[in-house]
């Protein structure tokens, strides 16, 4: 079955994406991480997003269009990527979050993909 | 009632509810097998002590007090329940023990049965160790569910279930017979020694919640120790946490930096915690069985070595992970055979181990990939060594492990 890790990261993790410093600690312990997630052969993909300032929330209300500059929710750690990955079971989930760099520093959240609901929205 | 006296009534509760609680729910459950009725008799005794003792002042024996009052508490429970299995000879046995006045309560110590009961064959074992740790040592669902990685839920439920298959499952509470005792003491061994790894991996040292579980996990060999003296690897079990306990500071700089075993200042290591290794290792080996704890212990031992040589024998230490790979061919003695073969016999010979296991096995298995690392650099082998180094970091779960190893990758 398939989980998602939501990876949920603090101001200064998004900011230490733009020093640009190929040799960062954080950076290669994520070019590990991926690389461990491929070879172990549990990779369905996945993508980092940028920062939630760049973050735009529309709404509609009262039929007409809301839109709010910044990320949905205003709290100090922002969803800064995801990835999904097949495996047998949460608690493999489980470790494979806490390998995750993001995990010691901000958190990674779990969750199983709805196959169920995707079917009812696929038709 | 003054603030001091209700303070000492707290501070004797938790003493007694933490070197009692495993001996009570043991003895309250080994009737009926019922350790979830136990648990809730004797955490209902805990909260009468709360309000009991600061007002009447301290019980002369506060075990006993805690039995009385459980056993009164499980009779209302069980009367409550209906359960099938509260025969009538149970309930007599339970109401003889409730009538007896509290001072002369002594009872016998069913821990040993209730560890195995807890380790059974009939068990799933992923549950052996939790189940050790909530009826023995009384740590609460939400503390376990952290350690292993799950949602307090969904260990509750586990724990639940667990517990219900001990008392509707037809597990007795006793010592297996000699026969098969081997095999049961080895999963009560491996579910302490799982209980230990866990607080081990979790950063030791900086994580008190990691901490508490690996000295959870010794308190629990110490009381098995005791139960079961002649056991030589009961005794090896002990002796080879203490050597890893006490290295415990110096695996880590002052910085957070993660120091390995072969860095480590023998002074930073504990003297008395080796001694009392030692100790429980000579004792084991009077036994004259040797087993997996016992080889695991004697290469730590060769270790603690070093503080008085200066130097690690490596020979000895590869020829303890072989008889360790013969007994017991897990991922972990072979890749730690690796480790001493590169280091006695050189890079290349600890390689051709490594290269003897199925990469299938080792594809989530992280110490492989940092020795392998280790071993390939130092052969010169600077882009397979990269690699390597990658798939450990990739692995690893401890932060400092992880910056370690990017710092030795360069």
């Amino acid at each position: 079955m398939q989980f998602a890790l939501l990876i949920f990261e603090s101001p200064e993790a998004f900011a230490a994406r733009n020093n640009n410093d190929e040799t960062d600690a954080y950076l290669g312990a994520w070019r590990a991480y991926h690389k461990a997630l491929v070879e172990a052969g549990v990779y369905i993909g996945g993508n980092p997003l940028q920062s939630p300032e760049s973050g735009t929330t529309v709404r509609i209300k009262e039929g007409r269009r809301r839109v709010q500059d910044g990320p949905f929710a205003d709290t100090k750690e922002q969803l800064g990527g995801f990835t999904i990955l097949e495996l047998p079971s949460l608690d493999a989930a489980l470790d494979w979050a806490a390998r995750c760099p993001a995990a010691s520093i901000g958190a990674v959240e779990v969750r199983p993909v709805s196959a169920e609901y995707l079917r009812r929205v696929t038709g | 009632m003054s603030e001091g006296n209700q303070e000492s009534a707290h501070r004797t509760i938790e003493r007694v509810a933490r070197e009692s609680y495993g001996r009570l729910v043991a003895y309250l459950s080994s009737h009926t097998r019922d350790v979830a009725s136990a648990e809730d008799a004797l955490s209902n005794a805990l909260l009468a002590a709360l309000t009991a003792w600061p007002r009447d002042g301290l019980p002369q024996n506060p075990e006993a007090w805690l039995l009385t009052t459980a056993r009164h508490s499980l009779i209302d429970l069980i009367r409550h329940q209906q359960v099938a299995l509260a025969s009538e000879p149970t309930l007599l046995l339970l109401r003889e023990g409730a009538t007896e006045a509290p001072m002369s309560v002594n009872f016998p110590d069913e821990r040993l049965k209730l560890l195995f009961v807890c380790a059974h064959p009939a068990i799933d074992p992923a549950m052996h160790t939790p189940l050790m740790l909530q009826t023995v040592l009384g740590l609460d669902a939400v503390r376990i569910a952290h350690a292993f990685l799950v949602s307090p839920t969904t260990m509750g439920q586990r724990l639940v279930r667990a517990k219900t298959k001990i008392r509707d499952g037809g597990i007795r509470f006793e010592v297996p017979q000699e026969r098969e005792l081997p095999q049961r003491l080895d999963a009560v061994l491996e579910s302490i020694y799982a209980a230990f790894g866990i607080g081990w991996d979790d950063m030791a040292g900086v994580d008190q919640r990691g901490r508490d579980l690996a000295e959870e996990a010794i308190w629990l060999a110490r009381v098995l120790a005791e139960l079961m003296p002649n056991e030589a690897e009961v005794q090896g079990l002990l002796a080879l946490m203490l050597h890893c306990e006490a290295r415990r500071q110096a695996r880590r700089a002052p910085d957070g930096r993660f120091v390995p075993l072969s860095e480590q200042e023998p002074q930073k290591w504990s003297f008395p915690l080796i001694e009392e290794a030692e100790r429980h290792l000579a004792e084991a080996s009077r036994r004259g069985r040797a087993g997996r704890f016992q080889l695991e212990a004697a290469i730590q031992s060769v270790h603690a070595e070093r503080a008085r040589s200066g130097r690690t024998e490596w020979p000895a230490i590869m020829l303890f992970y072989a008889q360790l790979v013969r007994i017991s061919p897990t991922l972990g003695s072979r890749t730690g055979y690796a480790a001493g073969v590169g280091e006695a016999s050189g890079p290349e010979a600890g390689l051709a181990v490594l290269d003897g296991i199925d990469p299938d096995d080792v594809s989530t298995y992280q110490p492989y990939w940092a020795v392998r690392a280790h071993l390939l650099q130092r052969l010169g082998k600077a882009s397979e060594a990269g690699d390597a180094f990658e798939r450990a970091i990739g692995l690893a779960e401890d932060p400092a492990v992880r910056r370690f190893l990017l710092q030795r990758r360069g």
